[in-house]
């Protein structure tokens, strides 16, 4: 995978946040990167570090307290489609079907498109996400695996050049672990994207992306960037590999010393 | 079949146990009409005021709740998505709410006269107030994350209040409606001291000035069953616009 021109630049973020006591606490500290076209960028770090924070800002839900956030250069003032997010709790519509949650963004007068090309979307995703079965069902009948399945299907209707990603696969049981991250990584061979993911775990970290930011314990800053210099496609042999090993030790060491320090400051 | 004798069970229960009563001899017997006297009443009267006393009743309880109903929805709606005006108003709402109607009704004499008009304020008074409370509670339980989800998506602000607002808040407008209508009917024999001649509750009153028992039962049974039935239909309405609900409250 050759790495493009930068796309999304944090420039010297900070991030304060008033408490309720009615001080200020300081989440974000004068944090720099870059994330570039068509890279797989992963955000680890200790648990309340300031990780879904960036996202946020990335969405376009907040701003920072001190720095700027830019996409293609322009500041990020509110969320848009051309930034698909996935939230951790994946807020699937419970009120619509499978195949309406699909086709909501494509029924919105930002995305608007005939019912054609609506019903061909609705089906490619439905098939690749495995849903076709479902397309009449309610939400509350599917399973954990499913919603998010739904809810990338949802994300990737309005055609996003970004996708990110709030620890998607926390929730799901070992073996829906694996195979949703086998089936991104699949997706997104055929449809390039630019994704920031955030997540806990190591593995998954290693496994998918081109680059991991390290984050310390909060007030966060960056403790490390890794390139994974794996080429894609990757499989699941690679985690039986010495190299993907060795990575992974690394990456678990500098985790374990930031929640050490965060244990510390608490 | 089995349902269908699960349901009638309870009733029968109920009426055995009125017999029951009616012939234990720890009452007297001639406090306690039989459930065939109460029929039998019941069809006397059938033939002469009960359809019209039905009709007057019906038709306050039904003004009373559509009116607050319709108040009720857009400012439940309004104090259960903005938490800050909340708090500013949930005390006077429980404050209000905590009167009851009966003790209002002096008041509105003043205030309305002891026409139709009266007796609807009243019934207003108390299917808003128990609505209200209803439908804020239940907006104010909607997670944020679905009109998070529809703005990254590209939802304009009308579109989030379209195509995600109101699909949330209808089960909450249904279910205040149909607490409303409970109340409403509990509240109704209230309202129709305020000089009723027609009406189930004038019925009742009547009746009681005259120690005609059987027809207070009669009185007393219509209204249940009509408010039974009214639940029956809005529950079946229910189900049908918010089938996607896990369970409908
Ligand atoms: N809107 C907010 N107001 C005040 N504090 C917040 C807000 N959002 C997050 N925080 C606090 O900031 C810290 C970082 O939160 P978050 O970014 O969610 O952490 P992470 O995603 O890394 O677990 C947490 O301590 C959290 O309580
Ligand atoms: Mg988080």
């Amino acid at each position: 995978m050759t790495i493009g021109p930068p796309r999304i630049v944090f420039d010297k973020v900070s991030v304060r946040f008033d408490t309720p006591a009615g001080g200020r606490m300081h989440v974000v500290d004068d944090v720099s990167y870059q994330i570039h076209d068509r890279e797989f960028v992963s955000v680890i770090g200790p648990s309340g570090c300031g990780k879904t924070t960036m996202m946020n800002i990335v969405a376009g839900f907040m701003q920072p307290t001190t720095g700027t956030v830019t996409l293609d250069g322009q500041p990020i003032n509110s969320p848009g489609p051309d930034r698909g997010v996935i939230f951790q709790e994946y807020g699937v519509f419970p009120w619509l079907s499978v195949k309406e949650n699909i086709a909501f963004g494509l029924n919105l007068r930002a995305n608007r498109t005939s019912a054609d090309e609506r019903e061909a979307v609705c089906q490619r995703y439905m098939q690749l996400m495995g849903l076709s079965d479902f397309a009449d069902a309610w939400p509350r009948m599917l399973s954990g695996g499913m919603r998010q399945r739904l809810a990338l299907a949802r994300a990737y209707a309005v055609k996003p050049q970004f996708l990110l990603m709030d620890e998607p696969f926390g929730a799901l049981d070992a073996q829906t672990r694996t195979a949703m991250q086998d089936l991104l990584l699949g997706v997104l061979a055929t449809e390039g994207k630019t994704v920031m993911l955030i997540t806990h775990s190591v593995e998954e970290a290693v496994y998918l992306s081109n680059r991991i930011i390290v984050m310390t314990a909060r007030p966060t800053r960056i403790r490390e960037i890794i390139e994974v210099p794996f080429s894609y496609p990757r499989s699941e042999g690679l985690h039986e590999s010495k190299e993907f090993g060795d990575l992974r030790a690394h990456v678990r060491g500098l985790v374990m010393q930031e929640y050490a320090q965060q244990a510390k400051q608490r | 079949m089995r349902r269908a004798a699960l349901i009638l069970a309870p009733w029968l229960a109920l009426l055995a146990g009125w017999y029951g009563i009616h012939h234990s001899g720890f009452v007297n017997p001639a406090l306690v009409p039989t459930p065939h006297e109460v029929a039998a009443r019941f069809v006397e009267l059938m033939g002469s005021r009960l359809p019209m006393d039905i009709l007057m009743s019906t038709q306050r309880v039904f003004l009373g709740v559509l009116c607050g109903i319709a108040l009720a929805v857009p400012v439940g709606f309004v104090l259960g998505w903005y938490k800050t005006i909340r708090t500013f108003i949930d005390p006077l709402i429980n404050f209000f709410r905590a009167l009851p109607p009966i003790a209002l009704i002096p008041l509105v004499i003043v205030y309305f006269g002891v026409d139709e008009l009266a007796k609807v304020v009243i019934l207003f008074y108390a299917s808003f107030f128990a609505g209200v409370i209803v439908m804020y509670e239940g907006i104010s339980q909607i997670s944020p994350i679905y009109v998070r989800v529809a703005r990254t998506l590209g939802a304009t602000d009308g579109e989030i209040f379209r195509k995600v607002i109101i699909p949330l808040a209808v089960p909450h407008m249904l279910t205040a409606l149909r607490v409303a209508l409970g109340v409403a009917w509990a509240t109704l024999v209230a309202s129709e001291l305020i000089a009723a001649q027609q009406g189930l509750g004038a019925l009742i009153q009547n009746a009681g000035s005259f120690f005609q028992l059987d027809i207070i039962y009669v009185g007393i049974i219509c209204i249940g069953f009509i408010a039974l039935l009214m639940d029956l239909g809005l529950r079946v309405l229910a189900r049908r616009f918010v089938s996607w609900q896990e369970r409908i409250a």
